[in-house]
């Protein structure tokens, strides 16, 4: 397992080094940033000055180079905006934006599944009809409106929630998080929600669907022979196996939304990376941009190297190694 | 016993929750919704205004501007001009910064150093620094020589913060940003500040002024319009900022919002493509090239004559404009009186086509940006049917603002890549010479003239009058020059000017914020009922 491990970090090397090829060039070619930051009444004087001062006088190629060489050290390159290491202007904001990510999962989790079970096992039942139809108004209302509607209903016409913001942190653990704390807790629960609409329609079709194709296999069956309890047969028997596709998309679903709930963040003003990437790319702040990216590369060959290893934990018949990785 | 002690938590929870949710409502906090978020708390990293604006509460400016942008004295109680090229300030005595150290000359010394050399900055100061030397007289006085008369420089330094050279002396923008460095003499005191979320501010008790209203004011960016509406709303926050058009007739009517509005010192205009024989995004109707059509004044009074400026602001700002007929409204110095919007008249401006060889019109194409000015697009759509309707059949081009600044100014060689652009500009000095200077001027690099002129206008006269004027000390006869300056401008058809947005403030009922020209959100500037 650990050539496994290895074999796919050296594989992500060069997937990041062609990423940050891609995304510098690109970037270079949308635009001038100095436009974006400089004041409006700046002389030409002024404006060239600032281009050196960003380095942007410099032939693209000789930037990069410039890059690379500090990527190697550990140093992605500094913020034009606000003038400071674009890896910690990005970390700075992490921890928000993952326990917004948690908390979207764990809501689909606690409502997909249990919803995609029922509906999987009663398919004709009405409250089953029910729970498909919601989880197509689910999968097809776009988040911008979703988010506007909340903050209309739970905000302002009911006044139970807040609108906009991350509430007050609390550190427990070492760990300081927004989640610890009411006030907190009552912020999150909007913005989450948003995301977690879409995520909550897709594990319950994927439960569903797993849940019908494997209810006539015969272990099901010869379960139920052997006059195991309902309890068992599903919660046991039927869910490990379904679980499979349900991990693998939930994982999948993770990266995206810390990597990009910028419309969420945009809307509930939620001081993550997705709002700082919006802004990056507004006012192409590129070193921002390419660090972002990087490290998103980084997290999703991370989380593939998770959900892989769980997969092995839920199916003993899977072999870290074998084959092509 | 277990269960009542569970409800004992949730009841306890739920009052927490109450008092939370309360808390805004005590008197002596603020909080308020922004819709661009300042970059950092060092007020020489970003010379741009979210940041300008935000950080007047902290640190203070030797001359302010009050919300018409008029001079008012600020660290410097009095100013005057000793000889052409000297202003001699007299500085406020009793000041002190924020951690009791006593404000003097040698602050100011430090400032004018520190200023033009932040490193990594984006968008310096060194251009209000530029050409001035500072000379302490004593620890309350200093005089500022220039080489030329300067009768602007009291003006201009209503740019410039004044900073602690106690706190200061080897400070980064990053001791600024923890708040180490960021003492001023402001109003508030620098409470904290986490980047995207929200920054703090603390009454200062030992303010030399007028003491501050709140204890405690938190600044949140909000960014999307419609979210700040409902912070407003749902009362998460007290007042925003820039209330996006379509929400102002709601909240009009709405008993628990008090709106203010003010014409900005910003104008939206058309820059056209003067200087090439040909330039690239006109053409003939059947495709072929023309001579550039815009180098004709009176082709340029068709256009300006064919866009219903009453239309445009009544429909697609919804009335928070002003129609415009020069670079800044009325009430700013150095306007004309003479020089009213150029009114909507479709016939005139076929006869003019006609006159000038254009009986069928041409095919041009209009860029912009989307999302810079409020309601960009719209205008430029709207516009481009005007204009079509005159026999000029328009398309339109919009650009993300990155992409279409980057290209308007130096695209094609380094030239402006356009024939006709929509844009907006705001005057930083309040008066016509911030206009004329840029957006008209001859381009000259070497004497930072017509630095935004995106159409290379040029005009011998125009640019001996604007000189002229600014380097008149004297306000009376440097606003006849000015005056004399925008006619003539004017009557080429330079630009044609659109309309002057109208900038919106909301707050909860019981608090009004005063409306501000150059459209700072400021705290000093709210009043209670």
């Amino acid at each position: 397992m650990t050539a496994f491990v290895l074999r796919r970090l050296t594989q992500s090397i060069g997937v990041v080094f062609v990423m940050s090829l891609i995304v510098f060039f690109g970037v270079h070619v949308v635009g001038d940033p100095v436009y974006m930051l400089i004041n409006p009444q700046a002389d030409q004087k002024d404006i060239e000055a600032a281009i050196k001062a960003l380095g942007l006088d410099r032939p693209i190629w000789e930037q990069y180079w410039h890059f690379l060489t500090g990527a190697l050290r550990g140093d992605l390159g500094r913020s034009f905006i606000f003038g400071e290491s674009a890896l910690k202007v990005i970390v700075q904001r992490m921890p928000a934006t993952i326990e917004l990510a948690l908390t979207a999962v764990t809501m689909a989790v606690v409502f997909g599944i249990p919803l995609g079970l029922y509906a999987g096992l009663k398919p004709e039942g009405v409250f089953s009809k029910i729970i498909m139809a919601g989880s197509i108004v689910g999968f097809s209302l776009p988040t911008f409106w979703v988010g506007l509607m909340l903050i209309m209903v739970f905000a302002v016409i009911l006044g139970w929630l807040p609108s906009t913001g991350r509430g007050e942190t609390a550190t427990y653990l070492g760990i300081t998080s927004s989640l610890f704390t009411l006030n907190g807790l009552s912020h999150i629960l909007l913005p989450a929600l948003n995301l977690a609409l879409l995520k909550i329609s897709l594990v319950i079709r994927l439960t569903r669907a797993g849940t019908r194709e494997a209810i006539h296999q015969d272990y099901i069956k010869f379960a139920r022979a052997k006059g195991l309890s309902n309890r068992r047969v599903v919660g046991v028997h039927l869910l490990k196996n379904i679980l499979i596709p349900v991990v693998t998309v939930l994982g999948l679903e993770f990266g995206n939304l810390v990597a990009f709930s910028v419309v969420t963040e945009t809307i509930f003003s939620w001081p993550g990376m997705g709002k700082l990437l919006i802004q990056a790319i507004q006012s192409l702040d590129r070193p921002v941009i390419v660090a972002y990216l990087i490290l998103i590369v980084l997290m999703f060959v991370v989380i593939n190297l998770v959900v892989d290893v769980l997969y092995s934990i839920l199916d003993p018949r899977v072999r870290l190694g074998e084959g092509s990785a | 016993m277990i269960k009542f002690r569970q409800i004992g938590q949730i009841s306890a929870a739920i009052f927490g929750l109450a008092i939370g949710a309360a808390a805004p409502l005590m008197a002596e906090d603020l909080k308020i919704g922004l819709a661009a978020e300042p970059s950092a708390m060092d007020p020489h990293f970003h010379n741009l205004t979210p940041n300008n604006a935000l950080l007047s509460h902290i640190f203070e400016r030797l001359v302010e501007t009050d919300p018409a942008g008029k001079l008012v004295p600020g660290l410097a109680e009095s100013w005057k001009v000793l000889d052409g090229n000297i202003w001699e300030f007299k500085l406020r005595a009793g000041v002190k910064w924020h951690d009791g150290a006593p404000f003097t000359a040698d602050d100011v010394v430090f400032t004018f150093e520190r200023a033009p050399n932040v490193p990594n900055s984006p968008s310096s100061f060194a251009s209000s620094i530029k050409g001035k030397t500072l000379k302490k007289i004593d620890d309350l006085t200093i005089q500022v020589s220039t080489p030329a008369p300067a009768p602007l420089l009291p003006t201009e330094l209503t740019n410039l913060l004044i900073v602690s050279k106690k706190s200061g002396d080897g400070a980064k923008t990053e001791d600024y940003n923890s708040g180490k460095a960021a003492v001023g003499t402001g109003p508030f005191k620098f409470g904290s500040f986490v980047p995207g979320d929200k920054i703090e501010m603390v009454k200062n008790p030992d303010y030399w002024g007028t003491k501050a209203a709140y204890d405690k004011v938190t600044f949140k960016p909000i960014k999307a319009g419609p979210a700040r509406v409902a912070a407003l709303l749902a009362g998460d926050v007290d007042i925003i900022d820039d209330v996006p058009t379509a929400d102002i007739e709601r909240l009009k009517k709405e008993p628990k919002i008090s709106l203010s509005q003010g014409v900005s010192n910003r104008v939206i205009y058309f820059h056209m493509d003067q200087f090439r024989e040909e330039t690239p995004f006109i053409k003939a109707k059947d495709g072929s090239a023309i001579k550039n059509p815009l180098r004709d004044k009176r082709v340029r009074l068709a256009l300006s004559k064919a866009i219903n400026r009453d239309a445009i602001v009544s429909r697609v700002m919804e009335g928070v404009a002003l129609p415009a007929g020069q670079f800044l409204a009325d009430q700013f110095f150095g306007v004309s009186a003479k020089v009213k919007p150029v009114p909507f008249d479709l016939e005139g401006a076929k006869k003019l086509l006609t006159e000038a060889g254009f009986p069928n019109g041409f095919k041009m194409t209009l860029h912009g940006p989307n999302g810079r000015y409020t309601n960009d697009v719209k205008i430029a759509e709207a516009v481009a049917q005007m204009l079509t309707r005159l026999g000029i059949e328009t398309s339109i081009e919009t650009l993300p603002p990155a992409v279409f600044f980057t290209r308007a100014s130096a695209g094609a060689a380094g030239l402006p890549e356009f024939s006709f652009i929509l844009v907006g500009w705001s005057s930083d000095t309040s008066e016509t010479s911030g206009s004329l200077k840029p957006l008209v001027g001859t381009f000259d690099k070497d004497k930072g003239t017509g630095t935004a002129n995106r159409g290379r206008y040029s005009n011998a006269q125009v640019d001996q009058l604007t000189a002229d004027a600014l380097a008149t000390v004297d306000d009376v006869k440097r606003a006849a020059l000015l005056s004399q300056a925008v006619e003539l401008a004017m009557d080429d058809v330079a630009i044609i000017p659109s309309h002057y947005p109208i900038n919106t403030w909301g707050a909860k009922k019981g608090l009004k914020i005063a409306a501000r020209s150059n459209e700072y959100t400021l705290v000093m500037g709210v009043t209670k009922d």
